[in-house]
């Protein structure tokens, strides 16, 4: 990485960060909403841990994972949106008439995103610490879950980063959020796959791929180390990672085509 | 045609998907250091000539060089040449305008030791300093404007594209855009390429005129000259008395063909403004009192409306802009 790149990726990383951090409802919310349902859940479904087979004692312990994929929701949805409103005052021009390698631009977006990631998993983690959860997989998989953190944010921005540049409107992201949550509510979120009950959703959270997102952040909390759990977690997350930048960079290649 | 170092342009088209061509076979020849006004209505194929000669946008058809750099196969050496401010000010209104500048000078890839220096001289210049860490979504639109002006000037181009640059601007902001404009070209040697809509302003500003409707150029040169081929200036003559107005259309109608004019009797003069002094001396000898005399030249608007059989103003009314889209057609 040349030193011109380098730099225009860090401040465009930090260019990221500080609208951001600029717009409270961005940083307020995406903390506070995931918290709030894990408080929510974690006392009203306390008594699910009597079912047979439920794998920890400490609900709060198991739905610690949801606020990981909540926040990589709303990473989605940040990138989107700043990106898609880049292009909507015509800031994506500015930055096309300059030297700038355009995959500077998604470089830096997305390492404001995983900046965002990191603060909320401190948050998340910090949260179940102060709460009495105890990390199966000890600091070794704290640091382990701030990696995985990292890559599902990686993920999920560049989705967000390809619907922007795909559809270069902030209202058509925002439209799509309610879609991701969805997902999110029929995977194994609130219930491990192999007590729910219903077939419909049963199958329907197996085949969803949210779950083994969940279970592998979830593996690390309440487990231990569950290489089958961490494999698919940690494959899904990457395939994501990948097929969501392959996207984001064609369509940034046909954004900001000049000649 | 063959200046290296302005814009020239053969035969440009450009064509969006289901669409008309939005600029239909243009050629432009745009003198190094000259102000060059390219004016017309919303939808004549302003943007979308500028957004080719910025390399944003292929052209369907025909060849441009932009500081002697063909505009297809030389984009990276035209856009290093070329400063733009394009159609509303494209900035963040989240960062402050000395971010902006940190901004620009690093994308632009002026040395670290320069950054500081040169955003802190183009604030300066364009009057920001004071609100140079205020925030841009507290910035007035010709503030913006200005931010937008001192962004395109980082790298100190030798080819400004202004595209509509003081559209919705008050009078005072126009006016000092115009004079930093002015200032550009004079000083720095800067060529300036202006889309406006205002007839005023390509008037005042433009060395040399283009005039663009339904993507064709319909008229070019300067202003003088535009002006000079649709005809001759009138004059109107209002008499203190109304009742003289017969005889005071008969005295005028000396010196040129009768018209219609406003509030009095009008001529269109057969020599030009030098009959001028003669009308009052003729008036005066047949005692004929003058409330208000007025001599009208012809404006660009009597240029637009010669050429296209239209007046400019409400034109672009009667048409939708076709926005320039980054899509191959």
């Amino acid at each position: 990485m040349t030193d011109a790149f380098a730099d225009q990726v860090a401040l465009l990383a930090r260019r990221s960060v500080v609208r951001t951090a600029r717009q409270p409802a961005n940083v307020v919310f995406p903390l506070v909403f995931p918290l709030l349902l894990l408080a929510v859940n974690s006392s009203g479904l306390r008594s699910a841990t009597h079912l047979p087979g439920f794998p920890t004692d400490s609900y709060l312990a198991f739905a610690l994972a949801v606020p990981f994929i909540q926040g990589a929701l709303f990473a989605t949805m940040n990138a989107g949106t700043d990106l898609a409103r880049d292009i909507q005052t015509g800031f994506l021009n500015r930055l096309a008439l300059t030297p700038m390698r355009s995959i500077a631009l998604l470089a830096g977006q997305l390492g404001g995103v995983m900046v965002m990631t990191l603060i909320q998993a401190a948050v998340w983690i910090a949260a179940g610490l102060l709460l009495g959860v105890h990390f199966a997989a000890g600091p070794l998989g704290i640091v382990v879950l701030f990696v995985y953190a990292l890559l599902i944010g990686l993920g999920f921005g560049a989705l967000g980063a390809f619907l922007a540049l795909r559809t270069g409107s902030g209202e058509a992201i925002q439209g799509l959020f309610p879609v991701f949550f969805v997902f999110l509510f029929i995977s194994s979120m609130a219930l491990p796959r192999n007590l729910i009950e219903t077939d419909w959703f049963r199958t329907a959270a197996t085949i969803n791929p949210v779950s083994y997102l969940l279970e592998g952040v979830r593996s690390l909390i309440i487990i231990g180390w569950d290489p089958e759990a961490l494999g698919l977690g940690f494959g899904i997350g990457a395939v994501l990672a990948a097929v969501a930048l392959s996207l984001a960079t064609m369509a940034l290649h046909t954004r900001m085509e000049r000649t | 045609m063959g200046d290296e170092h302005g814009i020239v342009a053969s035969g440009l088209v450009r064509e969006f998907k289901k669409g008309p061509r939005a600029v239909d076979g243009i050629d432009l020849l745009v003198h190094p250091g000259e102000i060059f006004g390219f004016l017309g209505p919303n939808g004549a194929g302003k943007s979308t000539t500028v957004h080719m000669l910025t390399t944003l946008l292929p052209p369907t058809a025909g060849t441009a060089t932009v500081a002697g750099f063909d505009i297809v196969r030389q984009g990276p050496q035209v856009r290093a040449a070329i400063g733009a401010a394009l159609q509303e000010a494209a900035l963040d209104p989240l960062l402050t305008g000395r971010e902006h500048l940190k901004l620009q000078t690093t994308l632009q890839g002026l040395p670290r030791s320069e950054r500081a220096r040169r955003g802190e001289l183009l604030l300066e210049r364009v009057g920001l300093s004071q609100a140079a860490d205020r925030k841009v979504r507290g910035y007035s639109g010709g503030m913006k404007r200005r931010l937008d002006l001192a962004l395109a000037l980082v790298h100190s181009p030798r080819i400004l594209f202004l595209d509509e640059p003081t559209t919705g601007l008050d009078v005072q902001s126009r006016t000092a855009l115009w004079d930093e404009v002015r200032r550009l070209a004079r000083d720095d040697g800067v060529t300036v390429f202006l889309t406006t809509q205002y007839l005023e302003e390509a008037d005042v500003l433009a060395n040399r005129v283009g005039i663009i409707d339904h993507g064709r150029i319909v008229a070019e040169g300067t202003p003088a000259q535009l002006k000079a081929e649709v005809g001759r200036p009138t004059v109107e003559v209002v008499p203190a008395d109304p009742d003289e107005s017969e005889r005071a259309a008969a005295i005028i109608a000396r010196f040129g063909e009768p018209c219609a004019g406003a509030r009095g009797v009008a001529v269109r003069l057969r020599t030009g403004e030098a009959d001028l002094a003669e009308i009052i001396r003729a008036l005066d000898a047949e005692g004929v009192k003058i409330e208000n005399l007025e001599l009208h030249q012809p404006s660009l608007d009597d240029v637009f409306l010669a050429k296209t059989g239209r007046s400019l103003e409400g034109a672009g009314e009667e048409e939708e802009e076709l926005e320039p889209v980054l899509e191959p057609a």
